[in-house]
């Protein structure tokens, strides 16, 4: 599956035709608090200088690219031979930011891809069919595109798709399902792993003509390491009340440094950066909306096209997502793990097979959501189902039984799409989401006349 | 004497209820949704309004539902139908548990509260299939009325088995059994059958624990209520006022918080589900 960011236009852009709607039932005002802080600007001035570095190596010859998948991914050691990471990934939700998306979609159905396919898949072969230039960055073809398609076998065709229209070199690592209950590993998976990475780094000598720098290697996960702990402390913050930020809206603007620029001293500041912001948030009780009313969970990526629009049919209610599991699409840090520069390949192998949403089995995602829910006080779990990963999707109907059957939990289940617009009814969606909040606020209702009965 | 107000905007037609502080239901109007949507609820309303001899100052509250609720600009508030046919359903049967909502384009199941309240939901997504609107298509491809085939559905002895519930395609499926010289009423038998099985399972995903209350345009549909009946094997509650149930809801949230709005008429009725931040006047 899937991933992230957005430059700066997930945060701020408008959608033009909420502002024609007669909407006189919303309860809350949604106008923006005084959020946009330092934590944006840096994130805009490093992501920019990503985003240049991009098209210095696709225009200039600057450098030697290397594709890679978001979930579970060794970044550090493409960062060790000084290689560019390029996330195709990325590239597609950038464009569905952008609302620049359905031309390369079509592109690729004309060229035979099917309507039921990815539409990452498709909004990326469309653009690097092209000339691989967009508003944010021209895509710099690979020297190798590695191709660790953890949770998602469609990945596997899209990279293998992409090495046929290019001399990149491709690399397919296969990482192994966690498949024991326990969710551990064994030590022959590890091993298993580790061994490709020995072989990623023999490929990347070969291509940068340079030995690997073990010491370069080690530091680069140390940094990681101390990236991921600041990251791990910046999402056990959403556990207070207000929560200081939306750990789901607000966390994709996090979740572009942390995967373009895991590993490097400007990632590591960024972290440092965001930390302090969000305390000082928690200490002046300041959250992302004027009023917390309720507090969710969501499963499942944003609709990228329409993220905005989104974001408004839950802010009306007051509603603030306090974990999410798309923001561990990329690597979950929050239970416990961490980078170990002593053990550099290890470590990368652990957080590609085990540290992940995406490598996990189900009962282990159903768990990590249970977890969300307990230790972060949440009222609900929103279900947000993509049809362009079924992968990811698949599954997620016996899961909101699972959670209001067995656990009790208010679940919605909604769908729409990652990347393709003709996926998005907002009309249905709102429907379903004010009809979810309508029956949350009785049970409140209910709930606080009870509360106050007891009192009494 | 007050009075409040409930207009259903659906995606096919409009429904507007006025009733009176008693709870008892003085007015209903019904007309086609069609393109201008604020119209289409303001005629609806203006038409309950003159059939049920009331000023429109003395309509204290209204509620706008349906998808075209965000359209009823005269309204006061705006509430899901969701939420609505949970509330009109608890008023025409207090025992009801399950609602089974079939509307022009929308299936849905709705699990109820103790208070009426909406405790878990279904729709169908994205897809017609078990709508009203699958049912117009079977009438259109047949050439009936869509009010008749109901009835003649009753009267199928070898239902056919429909290949799809795809809204689109059950044209041509009814067209390649015309070709072999099936009997209407059977075609209409399987399509009937086809939906409530449809239907079924998508409420199944709440629980479907009894009474059950059949609501929305096509619970007018005898032939849709007894394939229902036959495969859930129980009675539905079905009201006259079935399809109607969405305004009816809407009106009395209505009344409920005109009532609470002036306290001193004294409030016989549950406040408990009154949301005070959704009192947006106009």
């Amino acid at each position: 599956m899937i991933v992230l960011v957005a430059r700066d236009e997930a945060m701020t852009s408008t959608n033009h035709e909420h502002e024609h709607e007669v909407n006189m039932a919303e309860p809350i005002k949604t106008e923006k608090t005084s959020y946009q802080g330092q934590m944006h600007l840096l994130q805009k001035e490093i992501m920019g200088r990503y985003f240049d570095q991009l098209t210095r190596a696709a225009e200039k010859g600057e450098g030697k690219a290397a594709y890679m998948l978001i979930s579970g991914n060794p970044v550090e050691i493409v960062h060790a031979f000084d290689m560019i990471p390029v996330y195709p990934e990325i590239n597609a939700l950038q464009l569905a930011v952008k609302k620049a998306a359905l031309p390369f979609i079509l592109k690729a159905e004309e060229i035979g891809y099917s309507m039921d396919n990815c539409a990452y898949v498709k909004a990326d072969i469309g653009l690097f069919l092209g000339d691989r230039k967009t508003a944010f960055a021209t895509i710099p073809l690979p020297s190798l595109i590695l191709c660790n398609y953890v949770g998602c076998n469609v990945y596997l065709q899209w990279f293998e798709h992409l090495a046929e229209h290019c001399d990149g070199e491709i690399y397919n690592l296969d990482v192994p399902f966690l498949r024991d209950p326990s969710g551990v590993p064994s030590k022959e998976d590890v091993e298993y792993v580790v061994r490709q990475l020995e072989e990623v780094i023999e490929i990347c000598e070969r291509l940068t003509g340079k030995k690997l720098d073990w010491a370069k290697l080690k530091k680069i996960v140390a940094i990681s390491g101390e990236t991921g702990e600041l990251w791990s402390k910046i999402k056990a913050l959403t556990k207070h009340v207000p929560s200081p930020f939306d750990n789901y809206f607000d966390s994709v603007t996090m979740m572009a440094p942390l995967y373009c620029l895991r590993g490097t001293e400007d990632g590591l500041r960024f972290f440092e950066t965001a930390l302090k912001e969000m305390e000082e948030k928690v200490r002046l009780g300041i959250g992302p909306l004027p009023e917390e009313r309720y507090r969710f969970v969501i499963e499942g990526p944003p609709p990228w096209p329409y993220l905005r629009t989104f974001r408004d049919m839950f802010a009306k209610w007051g509603a603030v997502a306090v974990a999410s599991t798309y923001s561990t699409v990329g690597g979950i840090w929050e239970f416990g793990f961490k980078h170990d520069p002593n053990h550099p390949l290890e470590s990368i192998a652990q957080h590609m097979l085990q540290w992940n949403v995406t490598n996990r089995n189900f009962l282990q995602r159903y768990e990590q959501i249970a977890r969300y829910i307990k230790e972060w006080s949440a009222d609900a779990l929103v279900i947000h189902s993509v049809k362009s990963c079924r992968l990811f999707s698949a599954g997620q109907g016996d899961m909101r039984e699972y959670f209001t059957k067995e656990l009790g939990v208010p679940t919605l289940l909604i769908e729409s799409d990652i990347e393709d617009p003709r996926y998005f009814s907002e009309a249905q969606l709102k429907n379903r989401i004010d009809a979810f909040f309508e029956s949350l606020e009785h049970r409140k209702l209910v709930r606080d006349k009870q509360a106050a009965g007891g009192n009494a | 004497m007050i009075y409040a107000a409930g207009i259903d905007v659906g995606s096919t037609q409009t429904k507007g209820i006025i009733i009176d502080q008693d709870q008892r239901i003085i007015a209903r109007a019904l007309g086609m949704t069609g393109a201008n949507v604020t119209r289409a609820g303001a005629n609806c309303f203006n038409e309950a309004l003159k059939l049920a001899n009331v000023k429109r100052e003395d309509v204290r509250y209204v509620v706008g539902t349906g998808y075209g609720r965000y359209k009823v600009t005269f309204g006061d508030a705006q509430i899901t139908e969701i939420s609505c046919h949970a509330r009109g359903a608890f008023y025409l049967f207090p025992n009801t548990k399950t609602v089974i909502d079939m509307g022009g384009q929308d299936a849905k199941g709705i699990k109820v509260g103790e208070g009426g309240e909406v405790k878990d939901f279904v729709m169908n997504d994205k897809c017609a299939a078990g709508t009203g609107r699958f049912l117009g298509s079977a009438a259109e491809a047949l050439m009936l009325n869509l009010d008749d085939i109901g009835d003649l559905s009753l009267k199928a002895k070898n239902p056919v088995r429909l290949t799809t519930v795809c809204t689109v395609f059950v044209e041509s499926d009814i067209m390649s059994y015309l070709a072999q010289n099936k009997k209407v009423e059977d075609i209409l038998g399987g399509v009937h059958s086809a939906i409530a099985a449809r239907t079924i399972s998508l409420v199944r995903r709440v629980g479907i624990e009894p009474e059950v209350t059949f609501t929305g345009g096509v619970s007018r549909n005898i032939g849709m209520v007894r394939a229902l009946e036959e495969k859930l094997g129980l009675k539905l509650n079905v009201s006259p006022d079935s399809h109607y149930v969405g305004a009816l809801g809407a009106s009395i949230f209505a009344l409920e918080r005109a009532l609470a709005a002036d306290s001193s008429l004294g409030s016989g009725l549950s406040s408990s589900t009154r949301n005070p931040e959704l009192e947006t006047r106009n």
